[in-house]
């Protein structure tokens, strides 16, 4: 007898298409953030599956911080000439320069909350009614709240007091003139799922997710990327390790883990065997305990 | 965790459930727990917990903070809906909707129950059968969620005594017979010692039966879709701009129910046009028999007009096509509902308007009363309407499919969604 179900993995591939082409066919501007990063990729890669043989009918938007890992931009370009996706960038830079975003101090500035203004900013210049992100509500708890389709108001915001219930798979899009969507296609997708995914599918991924030899800074515990980016306080110095990078941000923000992994199926090993969260490796949720919800009201995703 | 091996990780299987109770049940120590002892919870997340439960000065980590919410709530002593938690085991996947336990109890847990296999109902053993254990078995037979599991939580509290539970069990059955529930298992447990939970309890000999964990692990769901009635709503159609493939029509959409193979006949609603299905696929890889919920696209032998919205369905099976009919709704919103008014209606992934033409009756959700003299229907409210619709819908009953039986109703003022509807 023939099973006719599906594993987890297809089950959650059939959602994020459908949610993907839920939010091409409801909005009249969608765009589809893309960081660089792996739930990035996997989203793109489900949007080519979406609409095959046709070309990806929105734009790829990068919010590009200045301080990307070099290894991220090349990735990014080749990829985007592969599958022919026309991809948007706007600067972080462009915003301060003009003075719409001012740039942290001290040893510990990023760039990461500065992104929101730009994100903001350029989605008003494009027009954009809907941006789908890769965030997943495994990642965080003001993110275990999160709607596949998440109303902002005029002002970019998420009211969590304000959410349209979601039932079933209807999802309702409707809005006034100058509200947009958030959209999550990963909303139920763990960070396992994401790697398992790949494997299962082969997808392509940046180096600095396998292991390599780099220069790092210990600082507070986390193994930060030495770059020119980075102001060393007076005890810290620059150690060669062998790491790779559980996530990828900002190079000023994104902790690095010591590993021997080269492997998908090592990373897997890894992951499974791991005893903290990947949010783990990131500076900017450790700056307080709700540091992920108060960005995410003024609009960061 | 090690034990995850690749293969095995591969081919588990997906399993949503929705958990009701108040807080003074246990539920977030439930949750806490489930996810505790199936080692989900990391360093970083323990760490904060323990931390916390020491400034409140409580002597054991109070694992029920582990699903504490944001600090919008805290602020202001309430919770916002629902929210999702995530864990698997070597054999399945689990997504719980974990919805709270106040006055907008109704609206969260049909939300949650919208998309769940399995309810988690807690019972308190030294309460009993309350009336919200009531209203939370009638959502979930209201929502048609195919598995009931009753936990019969604080066993601890009353000696874990078998009475105690037999009790419960008699007192759940008398109320249930009024109901339409198809699967039900009863569970001795403790939350908070973890007695039936992950491990088998060495307090309740008496008790023969499954562990919560084994239940969600084992409980048959391959048999929860539709594999019947074929039904495909047309979400988007695919026309690539390149020349290679200029005549390519391609209609993407995620099958609701029903098997779908290349060769099938099949109609197109609305037109009534019949067609050969030529290719089922993904990403150019052909797919020999497609089901529900996978998402695929699908080429015709010939052409046929063909836009979002349209249903395409087997020639000797098809769905309603009817623009007056009854809905029971949950309304979900803080302004009533009119009487005569206009909402925009969405059904599976068209769009229309209807307008509320009778209120039938109103349900009182902690009796399952039927009062066909109030027709004040406001949040949380639970009653039976009947609606007409600008265009005919494509719909079946809710019992019978789920995804063709739903909608929701939403305001054309504010653009909320006020209303979720389950065809008669």
């Amino acid at each position: 007898m023939i099973l006719y179900h599906l594993n987890h993995l297809r089950e959650l591939e059939a959602e994020a298409i459908y949610v993907i082409r839920e939010a091409a066919s409801q909005f009249e501007r969608p765009a589809m953030l893309f960081s660089g990063g792996k739930d990035s990729i996997v989203m793109t890669h489900l949007a080519r599956k979406a609409f095959y043989p046709a070309r990806i009918p929105f734009p790829l938007l990068h919010i590009d911080t200045g301080h990307n890992f070099p290894e991220t931009l090349t990735f990014r370009d080749k990829m985007v000439e592969e599958i022919g996706a026309r991809l948007e960038v706007r600067y972080v830079q462009d915003s301060i320069d003009k003075g719409r975003a001012r740039e942290e101090k001290g040893p510990n500035a990023s760039r990461n909350v500065l992104q929101t203004i730009t994100l903001l900013d350029a989605l008003e210049e494009l027009k954009i009614d809907a941006a789908m992100g890769g965030a997943r509500r495994d990642e965080e708890k003001a993110r275990a709240k999160e709607r596949f389709f998440s109303h902002r108001d005029e002002f970019g915001q998420w009211d969590p007091k304000n959410q349209r219930p979601e039932l079933w798979m209807l999802l309702n899009g409707r809005k006034h003139i100058g509200e947009h969507f958030r959209v999550f296609p990963l909303s139920n997708w763990t960070e396992m799922d994401v790697w398992m995914y790949i494997q299962l599918e082969n997808i392509p991924i940046p180096e600095i997710y396998f292991t390599h030899e780099r220069d790092v800074v210990d600082r507070d515990g986390m193994l930060l990327a030495y770059s020119e980016y980075i102001t060393l306080k007076d005890t810290e110095k620059v150690e060669k390790k062998v790491v790779r990078f559980r996530t990828i941000g900002d190079m000023t923000c994104t902790g690095a883990v010591e590993s021997p992994a080269s492997s998908l199926s090592e990373i897997i090993d890894e992951i499974a065997a791991s005893r903290t969260t990947e949010r783990g490796t990131r500076q900017d949720d450790k700056r307080s305990e709700t540091a992920m919800e108060d960005r995410k009201k003024a609009g960061y995703f | 965790m090690s034990d995850f091996s690749k293969d095995g990780y591969m081919n588990m299987e997906l399993l949503r459930f929705t958990t009701a109770g108040s807080v003074d049940d246990g539920k977030s120590t439930l949750i806490g727990r489930l996810l505790y002892d199936s080692k989900q919870i990391f360093e970083d997340q323990l760490e904060a917990i323990e931390q916390r439960s020491q400034q409140r000065g409580f002597e054991h980590v109070d694992l029920s903070l582990l699903t504490d919410g944001l600090k919008a709530e805290r602020e202001q002593g309430i919770t916002i809906d629902v929210a999702y938690r995530y864990f698997a085991t070597p054999k399945r996947k689990f997504i719980i909707a974990d919805t709270p336990g106040h006055i907008q109890y109704t609206r969260n847990m049909v939300t949650g129950a919208s998309t769940a296999n399995v309810a988690l109902i807690l019972v308190d053993a030294r309460k009993g059968v309350l009336e919200q254990t009531i209203r939370h078995s009638f959502i979930a037979s209201l929502l048609q969620i195919p598995h009931l599991i009753i936990c019969i939580n604080k066993m601890d509290l009353v000696e874990y005594s078998e009475a105690a539970f037999n009790k419960v069990v008699e007192e759940f059955r008398h109320v249930s017979s009024k109901l339409d529930i198809k699967d039900v298992h009863f569970l001795p447990i403790s939350a908070l010692k973890g007695d039936n939970v992950v491990d088998k309890s060495q307090n309740m000999p008496w008790y023969q039966g499954a562990t919560l964990m084994y239940l969600l692990e084992n409980i048959h769901i391959s048999s929860d879709e539709n594999h019947i009635d074929c039904r495909f709503p047309v979400q988007y159609v695919i026309r690539p701009q390149q020349t290679e493939y200029h005549d390519y029509r391609g209609y993407a959409g995620r099958i609701v129910s029903g098997i779908y193979k290349p060769g099938d006949k099949v109609k197109i609603l609305p037109s009534g046009e019949s067609a050969v299905i030529k290719t089922v696929e993904l990403f150019g890889e052909n797919i020999e028999e497609a089901y529900a919920p996978m998402s695929v696209t699908m080429t015709l032998d010939r052409d046929v007009d063909i836009s979002r919205g349209d249903m395409i369905v087997r020639e000797n099976n098809a769905p309603n096509m009817e623009q007056e009919f009854d809905v029971m709704i949950c309304w979900m919103n803080a302004n009533k509902l009119q009487l005569g008014g206009k909402y925009a209606i969405r059904h599976t992934i068209k769009d229309a308007r209807c307008v509320i033409k009778d209120i039938r009756y109103k349900i009182d959700i902690n009796t399952l009363h039927r009062n066909e003299n109030d027709k004040e229907i406001g949040m949380n409210d639970i009653a039976r309407i009947n609606i007409k619709t600008t265009v005919p819908l494509y719909f079946d009953s809710y019992r019978k499919n789920r995804y063709t039986g739903s909608v929701i109703l939403i305001d054309e003022g504010t653009n909320e969604t006020v209303a979720a509807g389950m065809i008669v």
